[in-house]
C-alpha cells in the first residue's frame, strides 16, 4: 500500500467512524428534549426514564465523537499539510465557528447530564435543547466547509496562488446550502430510524413495552418525515453537482456518452473499458428531466472529461445507487408509518410492522455512508476541485501504511466497544430506568 | 485584529494547560494512590471533573482550530515534523476520553471491566501530557530540520531528544500538582485532604526536580533555556514570582483555602509559560539553521485574520460566560452536598 492510498483510506475510515457519532450527536439531544419536554408537561415517569436511558447512551456516543473529532482536526494537517497550508486560511472559517459551536454543545451537555435534580426543570431542558441545537449547528458548519472543497469559491487562483481571499464568501459558496440541507436531512433520517429499530427489536420482544413505546414513537416521527423529504433535497443535491461537478455526476450516474433525451441507468455496474453501464435498467430521458427539467436537453457526460480529471467510475456509481435505492425504502417505510398511523392503527402493534423497522435499523446509516462516498470519491482527483489534486497535497512523511492500520484497529475495537455498552445499557433498562413495568 | 488573534491563541494554550492539565494530573493521582484508597479518590475525582470534562478538553480544538484557519504554516509544519509524537497524543486522548465515559456510564459496574477501564485511564493519563510536552518542548528546542533529508532527522530526532522528553516529564509533574491542589478542595473528608496534600507536595518536590532536569537537558543540547529565562525582565519576574507563590502556596494549603491555593497554583503554571512565551515571541517554531516560524510574519491573509478575530470575540462572548456559570454552579452545588 503506498502512502498516497494509505492516507486516503485513513482518512476515510476516520470520516467514516465520526459521521456515524456526529448523526446521533446531533439528533439525539433533540429526541431528549421532546421526550424530557412531555415528562415537564405530563409528569408521566415514564417520559423521565426514557429521557436517562437516552442520555446515558448520548455520553457513550459524546464522548466517542469527541475524541474522534479530535483526531480529525490533526489528521487533516497529518495527513493533507499542502492542502491545510492552503486552505486553512480560506475554509478555515466555518470550523472556527463550528469550535464555538462544540464549545457551547459541551458546556451544556454538562448542564444536562449533570444537572439532573440539581436545577429548575425548564433551565434544565434548555441546555438539553442547546446541546442539540450547537450539534446541528456544527454539523452545518463542518459540511459547509467540505462544499467549499467541491465547489471552492471566495478566493481567486492566479499562477498558483491563491489571492483576495474572502472566508465568508468562501462559507457561503453555492453548495453550502443543498449539502448542509441533505447532510441534516439524512442525520435525522438515518439515526430516527435506528433508534426506532432497537426499540421496535424490544417491543417485538415484550420487554418493557411501554417504555420501548414512548420511545419508538418520538424516533420514528423523526425518521419517517426526514426520510420523506431526502429524496427531493437529493435532486436538490444532484442539480448542484450537474452545476458544479459535471464528472462527479456522469460517474455517479454511469453516464458515459454525452446525449439528448439523457437516460437514467437503475442498478447495473459501469464498464469502464466498454464504455457503458451494463446490466441496469435505463429509463430514457429522466437524467435529463432530473438535471434540467425537461426531458430533451443534453447532459454532460464522461467523454467531456479528460481521462486524468475522471473519478473512479464503479464506485461512485454504486454508492448512489445504494445510496437511492435505501432512500426510497425508507420514505416507503415513512409513509407507511403515517398511513398506519391515520388510517389503520391495528398495524402499529403487528409483528410484520414492528420487523418491517427492524429491518430498517441499519439502513439510513449504510446510506450516510454511502453518500460520503459519492461526495468524496465523486470529487478525486481532485481535493479542492479543480485547483489542487489530492495528490499534491498528502504528506511526505513516509510510512503511513502503519499509521493507516493502527487507526483501522483503533476504529474497530471503539466500535466494538460502543455496540457492547450500548447493549448492556439496554439490557439494564428494566433494572435501572423502568423498574415498575 | 492579528494581537487579538494571537491573544486568544495564548488563552487557548494556557487554559488547555490548567483545565485539561488538571484533568490530565487526576489518572495520574489516581496512578500513584494505593489500592485501599482508590475507589475514594475516583469518587471524588468523579464529582469533581465529571460536569467540565468535556469543556476542558475544547481549549485543545480551539487551539488547533486557531493555528490551521490564522497560521497555516505553522500548523503544517508541524504536523509533517512533529507528525509521531502527535500522533501518540491523539491515542492519549482517545484512550482517556473513552474510558473515562465508558467507566461512568457502563451500565453494569462490574469489577472487572471497571480495572480495565481504569488501567486504560490511568495509563493514557500519563502519555497524554508526556507527548503534550515533548511537543511543546520539541516546537523551541531548534531541532525541527525543515531541510532534513533522511526519515531520522526529519521525523524522529525532530521531538526524540532529551531536551523534549524532559519538559515531557515536567508536563506530567506540573499536571499532577495541579490535580492534587484543585482536588484538595474537593473533598470534605479530612483523611483524604491530608492524602491529597502530601500528593501535592510530592508532585511539588517532582516539579522542582524535573525543572531542573529541563535546564541540565537544555544545556545537554546546547539551548540557551538559562539566557533565556534569566535574561530579560519579564521571564525574570515571572520565574520569580511563581517561586513566590509556591512558597505563599505552602502557607495556605492546611486551612483549606481551597481559593486561594488554587489560585495559586494556577498563577505559577502560568508564570512558567509566561516566562518562556516571552522570550520567543513572536516565533512559536524554532527551527535549525533557518527561519524560524513566527506568529507575526507566518499568517493568514489580512481579511481571515480580521474574520477569524471577529469569530472568536462573539464566540468567547458566549462561551466564558457559560463555562464560568458551569464551574461555578457545580461548585456551589458540590458544597451542599
Ligand atoms: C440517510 C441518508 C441518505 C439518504 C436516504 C439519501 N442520501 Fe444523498 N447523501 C447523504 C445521505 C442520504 C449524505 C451522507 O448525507 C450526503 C453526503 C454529502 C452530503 O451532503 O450528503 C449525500 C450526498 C448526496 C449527493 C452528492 C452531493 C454532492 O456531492 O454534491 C447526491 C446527488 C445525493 N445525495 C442524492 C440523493 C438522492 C437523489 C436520494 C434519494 C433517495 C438520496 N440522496 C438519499
Ligand atoms: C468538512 C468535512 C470534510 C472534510 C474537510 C473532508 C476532507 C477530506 C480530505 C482532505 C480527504 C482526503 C482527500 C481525498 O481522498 O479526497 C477526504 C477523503 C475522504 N473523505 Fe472527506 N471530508 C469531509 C467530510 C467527509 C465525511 C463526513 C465523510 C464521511 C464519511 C467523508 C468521507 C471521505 C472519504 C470516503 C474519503 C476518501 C476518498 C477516496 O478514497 O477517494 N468526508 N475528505
Ligand atoms: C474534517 C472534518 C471534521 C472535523 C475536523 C471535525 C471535528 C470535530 C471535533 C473536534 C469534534 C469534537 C467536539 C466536541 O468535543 O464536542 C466533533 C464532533 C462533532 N462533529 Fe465533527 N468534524 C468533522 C466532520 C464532521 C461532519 C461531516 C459532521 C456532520 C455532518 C460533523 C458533526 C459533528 C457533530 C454534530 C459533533 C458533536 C459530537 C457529538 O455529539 O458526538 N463533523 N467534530
Amino acid at each position: 500500500m503506498n502512502d498516497f492510498i494509505a492516507a486516503r483510506s485513513q482518512m476515510a475510515i476516520s470520516l467514516g467512524f465520526h459521521i456515524v457519532y456526529s448523526c446521533i450527536g446531533m439528533v439525539m439531544p433533540v429526541f431528549m428534549a421532546i421526550s424530557h419536554y412531555k415528562w415537564i408537561k405530563t409528569g408521566d415517569p415514564v417520559y423521565k426514564n426514557v429521557t436517562q436511558a437516552w442520555s446515558k447512551g448520548v455520553a457513550i456516543f459524546f464522548a466517542t465523537g469527541a475524541v474522534s473529532g479530535t483526531i480529525l482536526s490533526f489528521e487533516l494537517g497529518l495527513l493533507w499539510p499542502k492542502f491545510m497550508e492552503h486552505a486553512g486560511p480560506i475554509f478555515g472559517m466555518p470550523f472556527s465557528l463550528e469550535g464555538v459551536a462544540f464549545f457551547i454543545e459541551a458546556i451544556a451537555l454538562g448542564f444536562f447530564l449533570y444537572g439532573w435534580n440539581r436545577f429548575n426543570n425548564w433551565f434544565h431542558w434548555c441546555t438539553g435543547m442547546i446541546v442539540g441545537v450547537s450539534g446541528i449547528a456544527s454539523g452545518i458548519l463542518v459540511v459547509s466547509a467540505n462544499s467549499w472543497m467541491n465547489n471552492p469559491s471566495g478566493f481567486d487562483y492566479i499562477n498558483g496562488q491563491y489571492l483576495n481571499i474572502d472566508p465568508i464568501k468562501a462559507m457561503f459558496n453555492g453548495s453550502w446550502f443543498s449539502e448542509s440541507l441533505h447532510m441534516t436531512i439524512a442525520a435525522f433520517a438515518a439515526t430516527g430510524f435506528a433508534v426506532a429499530g432497537i426499540h421496535a427489536l424490544m417491543i417485538a420482544r415484550k420487554k418493557n413495552v411501554q417504555f420501548h413505546t414512548k420511545a419508538f414513537k418520538i424516533a420514528v416521527v423523526f425518521g419517517a418525515v426526514a426520510a420523506i423529504i431526502q429524496p427531493f433535497s437529493g435532486d436538490l443535491s444532484a442539480k448542484n453537482a450537474a452545476k458544479h461537478q459535471p464528472a462527479k455526476l456522469a460517474a455517479m450516474e454511469a453516464y458515459f456518452h454525452t446525449q439528448q433525451y439523457a437516460p437514467l441507468v437503475l442498478g447495473g455496474v459501469a464498464d469502464t473499458a466498454n464504455k457503458k453501464a451494463k446490466y441496469g435498467i435505463e429509463i430514457p430521458g429522466l437524467l435529463s428531466f432530473l438535471v434540467n427539467d425537461n426531458f430533451k436537453d443534453p447532459v454532460n457526460g464522461l467523454d467531456k472529461i479528460p481521462v486524468k480529471d475522471q473519478p473512479p467510475i464503479t464506485i461512485t456509481h454504486l454508492a448512489f445507487d445504494l445510496m437511492v435505492v435505501i432512500g426510497s425504502a425508507l420514505m416507503l417505510i415513512g409513509i407507511l408509518y403515517f398511513v398506519a398511523l391515520w388510517k389503520k392503527r391495528s398495524w402499529l402493534s403487528k409483528k410484520w410492522f414492528l420487523d418491517l423497522f427492524i429491518l430498517a435499523t441499519p439502513l439510513g446509516f449504510i446510506a450516510v455512508e454511502a453518500g460520503w462516498t459519492v461526495t468524496e470519491v465523486g470529487r478525486q482527483p481532485w481535493i479542492i476541485q479543480g485547483v489542487m489534486r489530492t495528490s499534491a497535497a498528502v504528506t511526505p512523511m513516509p510510512g503511513i501504511q502503519y499509521s493507516f492500520y493502527l487507526f483501522t484497529v483503533i476504529y474497530f475495537t471503539l466500535s466494538i466497544a460502543v455496540i457492547f455498552l450500548l447493549s448492556r445499557q439496554i439490557k439494564m433498562v428494566p433494572q435501572l430506568y423502568d423498574k415498575v413495568n | 485584529m492579528l494581537y487579538i488573534v494571537i491573544a486568544f491563541l495564548f488563552l487557548a494554550i494556557v487554559l488547555y494547560f490548567l483545565l485539561g492539565g488538571a484533568d490530565f494530573g487526576a489518572g495520574i493521582i489516581e496512578l500513584f494512590t494505593s489500592d485501599r484508597n482508590k475507589d475514594r479518590t475516583r469518587k471524588t475525582m468523579y464529582h469533581a471533573i465529571g460536569p467540565i470534562w468535556e469543556a476542558n478538553h475544547m481549549w485543545l480544538i480551539i487551539t488547533v482550530v486557531i493555528l490551521f484557519v490564522g497560521f497555516p504554516d505553522i500548523y503544517s509544519n508541524m504536523c509533517t515534523y512533529l507528525h509521531i509524537p502527535l500522533l501518540i497524543m491523539l491515542l492519549g486522548i482517545t484512550a482517556r476520553g473513552t474510558a473515562f465515559a465508558f467507566r461512568n456510564y457502563d451500565a453494569v459496574k462490574d469489577d472487572k471491566t471497571q480495572s480495565f477501564y481504569n488501567r486504560i485511564f490511568v495509563y493514557s493519563s500519563f502519555v497524554t501530557p508526556l507527548f503534550l510536552g515533548i511537543i511543546a518542548g520539541s516546537a523551541i528546542s531548534r531541532q525541527i530540520d525543515l531541510q532534513a533529508t533522511s526519515f531520522m532527522s526529519a521525523y524522529i530526532y525532530s521531538w526524540l531528544n532529551w531536551f523534549s522528553v524532559t519538559v515531557g516529564l515536567f508536563t506530567v509533574a506540573l499536571s499532577g500538582y495541579l490535580a492534587a491542589v484543585y482536588l484538595i478542595g474537593e473533598t470534605g473528608d479530612d483523611n483524604e485532604r491530608r492524602r491529597f496534600v502530601r500528593k501535592a507536595r510530592i508532585m511539588n518536590v517532582l516539579v522542582v526536580i524535573f525543572g531542573g532536569l529541563v535546564f541540565i537537558a537544555a544545556e545537554i543540547e546546547n539551548i540557551a533555556l538559562a539566557h533565556w529565562i534569566f535574561g530579560n525582565m519579564v521571564s525574570l519576574t515571572a520565574v520569580i514570582s511563581a517561586a513566590i507563590s509556591l512558597l505563599a502556596l505552602w502557607l495556605f494549603i492546611y486551612n483549606g483555602k481551597k481559593k486561594i491555593i488554587r489560585v495559586f497554583a494556577a498563577f505559577q503554571v502560568t508564570m512558567i509559560l509566561l516566562s518562556v512565551g516571552y522570550t520567543h515571541f513572536p516565533n512559536l517554531i524554532m527551527v535549525k539553521g533557518g527561519q524560524n516560524l513566527s506568529l507575526l510574519t507566518n499568517h493568514a491573509p489580512a481579511k481571515t485574520i480580521e474574520d477569524l478575530g471577529l469569530g472568536l470575540l462573539i464566540g468567547s462572548l458566549l462561551i466564558l460566560p457559560s463555562l464560568f456559570y458551569l464551574f461555578y454552579s457545580f461548585q456551589k452545588k458540590n458544597e451542599l452536598i
